[in-house]
């Protein structure tokens, strides 16, 4: 089968999945918002004075587009992620198992509501916290292209972990030791140019700052990197977390004994 | 061309260590509208073979067949032609009932499943749950969610692994009806369940698993009347000499022995008369299929060689 037909296969999975995240919205939508809020109004209330990092951005514009790409990320990857391992433990994924889908019909559904709740979390913190520091949007297309991409690889990751771990506190411990720390250390609340020599070297290792640094570029048309370096970064790690993904899903990894 | 078709299949996992050969070479076909019991004893491999031609297991080797789509290579052919109910009581919780079947349609490419849905809630009894969340449902009404989830595609091939375990009566009866009906209309249906009367009462052929093989396979009349065709049936208070109590199917007092003929018989009567046994309510009776069941298990006691010479009707082949 083709992936023509795989994205025919891929749609009432893909539908489910999205219904899954949207009946209980105001947890998964509404409460990632607030959080974001938060954030805004107590770090750019502390530092709205003390810090700037492009010529004329003041701190609580400049923190807005980091706290939509953070959001996006991790709800992009919660999505996925939750639903694959929620269905393992209670056992309902077998009605997905014996199904005709194929692995590409798997991956492109489960990526696909990881994309649009990603994407449904990071317009409405967007929404919100334009309200109270308007950023522009200087080069649109930039915000636009890192935002699908970095849907896509988070819920890739969130599909992979989903399929690895084999229990919630599992999939805790990879949330909180790898996903949270790498989008901390991305500089959503900070440029990487104020950190010491050490820590910018390991952020530049970090292909989480490359999609901040390249979604920041369409609001300000200003970036710690060229977008183009970002660009490349991030649809290297995309198509690779995404190949080990799909080939997870084609040789049943921990779901198909 | 057969229903399904088991080439050859083994299975082995290691375990704790150790290696587990949980299917040893399974060989058999289900023909085109049959329905067919596949029985054994909890850990023969009943759930295991049935995982592999679901897809949701991987054979170690040999090959499984649905309608001549091969399970591995054409899967998507071969889920299309099964439906299968799961043993375990699984659900999603964030679906009605209507809402879960619409999806399990959505899966299978049928878009507007509605006057089947409509005609499958009916059969079995759940219309006035329709609308109903999953996790409201009890437990019996969960099971006939699984049912109906199974049959939306309308696949020619049924598997049911265990339906009526903790399943109340009425739904045993609504259950087989519905099933009944749908053999009757050409759909073959292989079944997986401890109530061998069931069995006995629904399945036209019957294989046996144990230890991962083969050990039984022939018409269901045709096992009947078979091995042990008489059982001497009594009541005692005593303790049976040992070499009759091997071979016993014991239920409290009553105590049935396989007699084959009359010599059989004789020895039976004798060597309780030697061990002073007081016997009451002796009668001669037809064996039923639990009796044949607890007889093939008990000649294939420990001794897996042997699994390959029973010869039923020329259908079995098991690889030593």
């Amino acid at each position: 089968m083709n992936w023509l037909a795989s994205v025919q296969g891929a749609r009432p999975l893909f539908v489910k999945e999205v219904l899954r995240f949207w009946k209980v919205s105001f947890q998964t939508i509404g409460a990632p918002v607030l959080t974001s809020v938060l954030y805004l109004l107590i770090f750019g209330h502390v530092l709205e004075d003390h810090v700037q990092v492009f010529k004329g951005v003041g701190y609580t514009r400049f923190l807005i587009p980091g706290l939509v790409m953070m959001s996006l990320l991790q709800n992009a990857f919660a999505n996925s992620s939750s639903s694959l391992i929620q269905s393992k433990i209670t056992g309902n994924l077998v009605f997905v198992l014996l199904t005709p889908l194929s692995h590409r019909a798997w991956f492109l559904a489960y990526v696909g509501a990881s994309l649009v709740r990603g994407l449904a979390v990071g317009t409405g913190v967007f929404i919100v916290t334009a309200w109270f520091a308007p950023p522009g949007l200087a080069e649109p297309w930039w915000a636009l292209i890192f935002a699908m991409l970095g849907g896509c690889l988070l819920g890739a990751l969130g599909l992979i972990a989903g399929l690895w771990a084999d229990k919630f506190d599992q999939m805790a411990a990879f949330q909180n030791f790898i996903i949270v720390p790498m989008t901390f250390l991305s500089g959503v609340f900070y440029s990487v140019h104020s950190l010491p020599g050490f820590w910018q070297g390991l952020s530049h290792l970090n292909p989480f700052f490359y999609l901040i640094d390249g979604f920041r570029r369409g609001f300000f048309g200003a970036s710690d990197v060229s977008p183009w370096l970002s660009l490349g970064v991030v649809a290297t790690a995309t198509l690779g977390v995404s190949a080990l993904a799909l080939r997870l899903l084609k040789t049943g990894y921990k779901i198909r004994s | 061309m057969s229903a399904v078709s088991f080439h050859n299949v083994t299975k082995t996992f290691e375990s704790g260590g150790r290696t587990v050969r949980a299917l040893q070479g399974v060989s058999f076909d289900i023909e085109e509208g049959e329905f067919f019991g596949l029985l054994g004893p909890n850990g023969a491999g009943k759930t295991t073979l049935i995982s592999i031609l679901a897809g949701l297991s991987r054979a170690t080797s040999g090959k499984v067949t649905v309608q001549g789509h091969d399970v591995v290579s054409d899967y998507a052919a071969a889920r299309r032609a099964l439906g299968v109910v799961p043993q375990e009581l699984v659900f999603d919780p964030f679906f009605s009932v209507r809402e879960t079947l619409r999806i399990q349609s959505a899966y299978f490419g049928l878009r507007r499943n509605d006057d089947w849905i409509d005609e499958l809630l009916a059969n079995l009894g759940l219309s006035d749950k329709a609308d109903a969340n999953m996790r409201q449902l009890s437990g019996g009404m969960k099971r006939r969610v699984l049912v109906a989830q199974a049959l939306v595609h309308r696949p020619p091939v049924i598997v049911l692994d265990e339906p009526t375990a903790g399943v109340d009566v009425e739904l045993r009866q609504t259950l087989w009806q519905f099933i009944a009906q749908l053999n009757k209309k050409g759909h073959a249906v292989l079944l997986t369940t401890h109530y061998l009367e069931e069995a006995e009462a629904l399945c036209g052929r019957i294989g046996m698993l144990k230890q991962g093989q083969l050990v039984a396979l022939d018409r269901t009349s045709a096992l009947l009347a078979g091995t042990a065709s008489t059982m001497l049936r009594f009541k005692t208070d005593h303790a049976l000499p040992p070499q009759l109590a091997a071979q016993a199917r014991i239920t409290g007092r009553i105590v049935q022995l396989p007699a084959h003929d009359a010599t059989e018989i004789e020895q039976i009567l004798a060597q309780l008369r030697e061990a002073h046994c007081k016997v009451e309510d002796l009668e001669m009776g037809r064996a039923d299929l639990e009796d044949v069941f607890l007889e093939i298990m008990r000649s294939h006691q420990g001794d897996h060689a042997k699994a390959g010479q029973v010869n039923n009707a020329g259908k079995l082949e098991v690889a030593a």
